[in-house]
């Protein structure tokens, strides 16, 4: 969690591979990913923030192609796998449409039954509830839980919104100018010291009931 | 545009060790080629035969005026399939098909296609390169030939209905076939298959790199179809003086 521009989207980026970093180094299960073949051997997915769908792509081509791509499964069963995942994330039967013809909800839930087809052991979701109306956010973080819940997998959410947060955390860290204030369990988090954070908490606090009232 | 030139001779030599991946793409390769077909044979068609016309126009009464009209058919057919027809249509895909594949590789940078496509281990090279240069390289030498015909035709129409020119058919043929052998179309194709790994690989190259939102997209693509425009013509002289020794 953490405020615009306070480097998460660049963090998760570095997680994954997608960006090397200047320096200091990341490591999965206490092991550097910087050369060595850490992110082959682990299985790492993405939600990105804009879903990043192929647009050229079927939502089914998209939610199979890591499937298609290196040749794991033969057709008919990237067909069965792909429509399980969609009903999953609660789209079945939206497998020939494009992305274009889906409501950003959807296509974040796509992005997530894409990462699912994966079978990832970590999932990075890069605000995966903003530009969502509250009920789509809402269903989203429901899904976020299920999944853990399910299928066991572990997540790094990354908002900056803090009610999502503290719904779907176990620890929450915040973020700020790019670097970590804070790592600690929902209650502790309330409670830290850290004014920058106290700052972030009570402006959420303080917006959301003006947010409803009409 | 030639700092970059390390980067696109890299880009090319990852794609060309990635095509006995190709049987795999076999599909995109496809398509591409039947994009590139579907877009651009009228226009090599029309051009070609444009070309193939005001070549035998400038030329022949000035042949004519000096009783060398007998070669007319010859010196239209070299300048075609020698020169014209690989140059020109290699810039019409250029700015036909270069273009959209700068368009739309480049939005799939901007918008993060290329980084979900990293994300999920598949190497946009094998995935977005490797068929559209194979398509190009497949394509443009086709395209070519036609080209080639079509020029030729249209030469050899208006050195027969141009009053001032007044050469039949036969003549223009015989002749034609005379000076033009085999290997002078050869050559053409072989220039025609280079330029066709120039434009893939400019172009996709400038997709790859683009960066700054929906007006990079547009300088991207406006790059790539300048920088595919000068890197053949600069090519096509080299490739002239390897090509005659
Ligand atoms: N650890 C860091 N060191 C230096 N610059 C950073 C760091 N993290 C982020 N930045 C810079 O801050 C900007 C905003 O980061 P970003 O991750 O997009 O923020 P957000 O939290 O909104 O996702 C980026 O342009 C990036 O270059
Ligand atoms: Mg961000």
């Amino acid at each position: 969690m953490g405020p615009s521009g306070s480097g998460k989207s660049v963090l998760l980026r570095h997680i994954i591979g997608l960006e090397q970093p200047d320096e200091g180094e990341i490591r999965l299960n206490g092991q550097s990913v910087q050369g060595s073949d850490v992110l082959d051997r682990y299985r790492l997915a993405m939600v990105f923030q804009s879903a990043a769908l192929l647009n050229s792509l079927t939502v089914a081509e998209n939610v199979g192609l890591y499937l298609a791509e290196h040749r794991l499964r033969p057709p008919e069963e990237i067909r069965r796998i792909v429509s399980e995942k969609l009903a999953l994330v609660g789209l079945e039967g939206t497998e020939d449409k494009l992305p274009g013809q889906l409501s950003g909800g959807m296509r974040k839930r796509v992005a997530i039954a894409r990462a699912l087809v994966m079978e990832p052991q970590l999932i990075l979701y890069d605000e995966p509830t903003s530009e969502l109306d509250p009920l789509s956010a809402q269903v989203i973080a429901e899904e976020i839980l299920s999944l853990r819940d399910r299928i066991g997998v572990t997540s790094i959410v990354v908002t900056h919104d803090s009610a999502l947060a503290f719904q779907v955390a176990d620890r929450i860290g915040f973020l700020h100018d790019g670097r970590l204030v804070a790592l600690e369990k929902p209650d502790q988090l309330r409670a830290h010291p850290d004014p920058l954070l106290q700052r972030f908490l009570q402006a959420r606090a303080h917006r959301q009931p003006q947010e409803v009232a009409p | 545009m030639f700092q970059n030139l390390g980067e696109m001779i890299l880009l090319f030599g990852r794609t060309v060790r990635a095509l006995p991946l190709v049987w795999r793409q076999r599909r995109k390769v496809f398509e591409q080629f039947y994009d590139i077909g579907n877009a651009s044979l009228l226009m090599v068609c029309v051009l070609s035969f444009f070309i193939g016309a005001v070549v035998a126009l400038q030329t022949g009464p000035v042949l004519v005026d000096r009783a060398l009209g007998a070669a007319l058919g010859g010196i239209v057919g070299i300048s075609i399939c020698k020169e014209l027809a690989p140059v020109m249509m290699a810039i019409l895909i250029a700015g036909r098909n270069g273009s959209a594949m700068a368009a739309e590789i480049g939005s799939m940078q901007v918008y993060q296609e290329i980084d979900a496509l990293r994300t999920m281990r598949i190497d946009p090279v094998h995935f977005l390169v490797l068929p559209r240069l194979v398509a190009l390289a497949v394509a443009l030498p086709l395209l070519v030939l036609v080209a080639i015909m079509v020029g030729w035709f249209g030469g050899a129409l208006v050195a027969a209905y141009n009053e001032r020119i007044a050469i039949g058919f036969q003549a223009f043929f015989e002749n034609l076939r005379d000076v033009v052998a085999l290997e002078d179309v050869a050559n053409g194709l072989f220039k025609s298959l280079i330029f066709a790994l120039i434009v893939g690989t400019v172009c996709c190259h400038q997709g790859l790199t683009t960066r700054g939102g929906p007006r990079g997209i547009g300088r991207s693509v406006t790059k790539a179809v300048v920088n595919s425009i000068v890197l053949i013509v600069i090519s096509d002289y080299i490739l002239t003086r390897l090509l005659l020794s």
